[in-house]
């Protein structure tokens, strides 16, 4: 068989799994946001916690909670790095220096995990796995309550109340991802990834040298990674490290716990509505565009119009060869579709044009499908931003779900939209005009651009994958990375949880004539359409410069 | 709680709660897990390491340099990758080279430190195409790459800047006193590069030259991997190096074909990933060999 057709089985035999659990899994997360029951243990951690469970919360209580959690996170990572030396299995490891650790702890905090450092070489056992790892599991569980709650701003009305920050906090870490986790784990270390707290231990090779082999509680940190949409490796070079993805077949696991979550939720958000066809609608706008970008990435790598690729004959620069193009290409469409980040190639070697493809994935803010439930909140912002064009087009009052999107609702949904793109061109552009951003290029010219545009993208929209070149642990870096991290999460999370609130308020309006229906091919058609044109218009003239100068030459 | 001020109590609940949960997600769970894949699946948990002589000698998934003190390919092995990581196959320091698919011009040496200068990735191609084929004694001739192992690279000066005539053109990766890999473009006698002259105003022309699209040498033998710890080679490249360490341990070339075929995983259910050989377990079984 062809490395093509292999390939393209690969990507339909994903597309076959994720349709299979579609319905289990959005069905289930259904069950565990709108229960009404709480279980021994949860009642326990909700006593131990001291609050009270069966009150809801108004949107901005529930803000302030989600920004509460997220301050203290921040703070107790950054201790937890900075003390690392003085806790258990720190390896021997320094204290992280102090905007190394500041950058680390807001990465992973927004569940961005950009990488200022390289794991093997700068944390211990017991900041990856007790820091690190469990802003994994909660990071994505915040993503998923946000996206939760919009939906309950839609479902419910007349009322105040949107849910209880804590109850889903704490339902989306231990009855979806930690189950999901722990099953993932196993099969893992069976491919051969990991699970120990074995320090570096020197062997001699066949050679007579001596090599030094890294041991690591990985597989449990690697499933929460790519399954909660983080994406920070155990080590430097992430999930191309044998150790963390040590398979063909762990391959293929992988990009599917990337996309199980997003993928599901459509059906969570179809059955919190009351209309399982309003999910499906919006599954296939994230559909749409997902199989669209991965083809066009497979066939760009694929094709290799570049020099050195067809000087080397394909494009196996920084790939493995148990991955291969075509798998390698899926993976990095994957990981920049959704909000992960993590790599099993490295994008900066890839053609001008696949590399393009993964910054456009991210620019397009990770919609398609997105984070956990990062990417269901963009998807129904835009969907509210698609009612809004149409209903311009035929002069009626837009509505969404039997709410109406009036001004202070538009204005909400476009404050979210403009956040990203202003951090990405202004952080850039601050790169660029000053020598401490443009010294950290390793590529010139139109590629050295790319490098710096992908990381400040790659930042603002929480990804966390790196076009590896820049050199980007300098403390001018981590803090204006930081901060691009910081507001990319959380001035979005506060718009749309202030949108679910005006909408929760409302009154249903009842489905007239006039009403634009949400779940038909026409509707699916505008929102993809909005969604590349929105993108499209903001960032052409930065591509232009970067990727499709050098491609296109 | 109720006596405390509301903004007070969000971060009171806030720390217990990562607390609670750093206890549980970040103790327990990676506890547990460890404790369950270290009764049932004890030799992959750990790293799935091989013995040689009762020694450990490495982990099957983590591939090793096969080359001398000296840097030089130790003939009787089958030779790994290109790597990025350290100064080669080193798992303290992981990593990729990041060169970009279109890196092609090199910042050539000042002849007084021959360490300084930055090669390009066109010319790491091109070099390592041609030590692989003097190896193994076959054409390490590609695409874009000069017959002394650098990247066919010229920079054209021309009237106008952009167009106009050619008035001058440099080979820009070839260091005098080298013969340019063109005696003469659009009629211009093309000149060796002095290093440390700027050359930046001129149009950057890679030349394809006549050597075939599907190089004898293959593709993952002149490319670093992407964790630079990558345990395959392509079957085409174990099967180039066969005839070599055959030669070398004075086996048959079918005996050392069939340790090839014995060390190559397929594809996973016949679609996922890519064929490898693990050079590692095929050294080490050659070496039970002979």
């Amino acid at each position: 068989m062809s490395p093509t057709a292999a390939g393209i089985i690969f990507i339909v035999s994903l597309v076959v799994a994720l349709a299979v659990v579609y319905k289990p899994l959005g069905d289930y997360m259904y069950r565990v946001y709108s229960g009404t029951r709480h279980n021994v243990a949860e009642r326990g951690i909700y006593r131990l916690i001291g609050v009270r469970p069966d009150r809801d919360q108004r949107w901005g209580a529930y803000a302030r909670s989600v920004l509460a959690f997220s301050v203290i996170s921040i703070l107790f990572v950054y201790g937890m790095q900075r003390l690392q030396d003085k806790l258990f299995l720190s390896l021997g490891m320094a204290p992280v220096t102090d905007h190394v650790a500041w950058n680390t702890a807001i990465s992973f905090v927004t569940n961005t995990n950009w990488q200022a450092y390289s794991g093997e070489s700068t944390m211990g056992h017991l900041v990856q796995m007790a820091g690190l790892a469990v802003q994994n599991f909660v990071s994505a569980a915040v993503g998923m309550a946000v996206a939760i709650t919009l939906v309950r701003g839609f479902a419910r009305n007349r009322t105040e109340n949107i849910g209880n920050f804590w109850v889903d906090l704490v339902r989306g870490s231990v009855r979806i991802l930690l189950p999901i986790a722990v099953i993932g784990a196993l099969v893992l270390v069976a491919g051969g990834v990991v699970q120990n707290f074995a320090s570096p231990h020197d062997v001699a090779t066949l050679a007579g040298g001596t090599q030094s082999i890294t041991g690591g509680p990985v597989a449990s940190q690697e499933v929460i990674k790519e399954l909660g949409n983080n994406g920070g490796g155990f080590y430097n070079t992430n999930s191309a490290h044998p150790f963390e993805n040590a398979t063909t077949w762990t391959n293929w696991l992988e990009i599917f716990l990337i996309f199980l979550i997003p993928f599901s939720l459509p059906r969570t958000f179809g059955r919190l509505v009351g209309q399982n066809r309003q999910g499906y609608a919006i599954l296939a706008v994230m559909g749409t565009l997902a199989l669209a970008s991965i083809v066009l990435t497979n066939v760009f790598e694929i094709g290799g119009h570049a020099t050195v690729t067809q000087a080397i004959g394909s494009a196996m620069e920084g790939k493995d060869v148990r991955f291969g193009v075509p798998d390698s290409a899926t993976f990095a469409a994957a990981t920049t579709l959704t909000s992960t980040g993590a790599v099993n190639s490295f994008h900066d070697s890839f053609t001008p044009l696949g590399g393009m493809m993964t910054m456009f994935n991210m620019m397009l803010g990770e919609v398609a499908p997105g984070g956990a439930g990062a990417g269901m909140y963009g998807i129904l912002v835009l969907a509210v931003l698609t009612v809004f064009v149409a209903g311009l087009m035929v002069g009626r009052t837009p509505e969404y779900l039997g709410k109406k999107i009036g001004s202070r609702e538009i204005k909400l949904a476009s404050l979210y939209f403009l956040t990203t793109p202003t951090l990405v061109l202004i952080g850039t552009a601050a790169a660029m005009g000053n020598s401490a951003g443009l010294a950290a290029m390793l590529n010139s010219g139109p590629h050295g651009l790319s490098e710096i545009l992908y990381a400040f993208t790659s930042a603002s929209n929480n990804n966390g994958s790196a076009f590896g070149g820049v050199t980007v642990n300098t403390p001018w870096y981590d803090v204006a990375l930081g901060l691009c991290m910081v507001f990319g999460r959380f001035l979005p999370i506060i718009f749309v949880l202030g949108l679910a609130g005006s909408l929760a308020r409302q009154a249903p309006v009842p489905v007239s004539a006039g009403t634009l229906p949400t779940h038909r091919p026409q509707f699916v058609g505008m929102v993809v359409g909005v969604t590349i044109i929105v993108v499209a218009l903001t960032f052409l003239p930065a591509l232009a410069l970067g990727p499709l100068a050098e491609g296109l030459s | 709680m109720n006596r405390l001020p509301r903004w007070l109590a969000h971060h009171v609940a806030a720390l217990r709660v990562v607390v609670v949960l750093t206890l549980t997600v970040g103790l327990v769970y990676p506890l547990a897990m460890t404790g369950i894949a270290q009764a049932v699946l004890g030799r992959r948990a750990d790293g799935s390491h091989l013995e040689k002589d009762g020694k450990v000698a490495g982990s099957e998934l983590i591939g090793q340099s096969f080359t001398g003190t000296d840097g030089e390919p130790i003939k009787r092995y089958f030779q790994s990758r290109p790597s990025a990581a350290g100064d080669g196959y080193e798992p303290g320091a992981t990593g990729a080279s990041n060169q970009g698919s279109e890196s092609v011009v090199d910042v050539l040496p000042d002849p007084a430190d021959p360490e300084s200068g930055k090669l390009s990735l066109l010319t790491e191609v091109c070099a390592r195409s041609k030590a692989v084929g003097e190896l193994e004694q076959v054409s390490g001739a590609r695409p874009y790459c000069t017959s002394d192992g650098v990247g066919a690279v010229l920079g054209v000066f021309r009237e106008q800047g952009l167009s106009g005539r050619a008035t001058r053109v440099v080979s820009l990766n070839q260091a005098c006193p080298a013969t340019p890999f063109l005696a003469t473009y659009e009629g211009v006698a093309v000149e060796c590069a002095e290093p440390g002259d700027d050359y930046s105003k001129a149009l950057v022309v890679p030349v394809r030259g006549d050597a075939p699209a599907d190089p004898v040498v293959p593709a993952d033998a002149v490319t670093a991997s992407g964790s630079g710890l990558d345990p395959h080679i392509s079957p085409a490249y174990a099967a180039l190096q066969a005839p070599r360490v055959a030669r070398e341990r004075g086996l048959s070339l079918d005996r050392v074909e069939d340790v090839i075929k014995q060390n190559t995983t397929g594809r996973a259910l016949g679609f996922l990933g890519e064929p490898g050989v693990n050079v590692l377990t095929l050294n080490l079984a050659l070496d039970r060999e002979s």
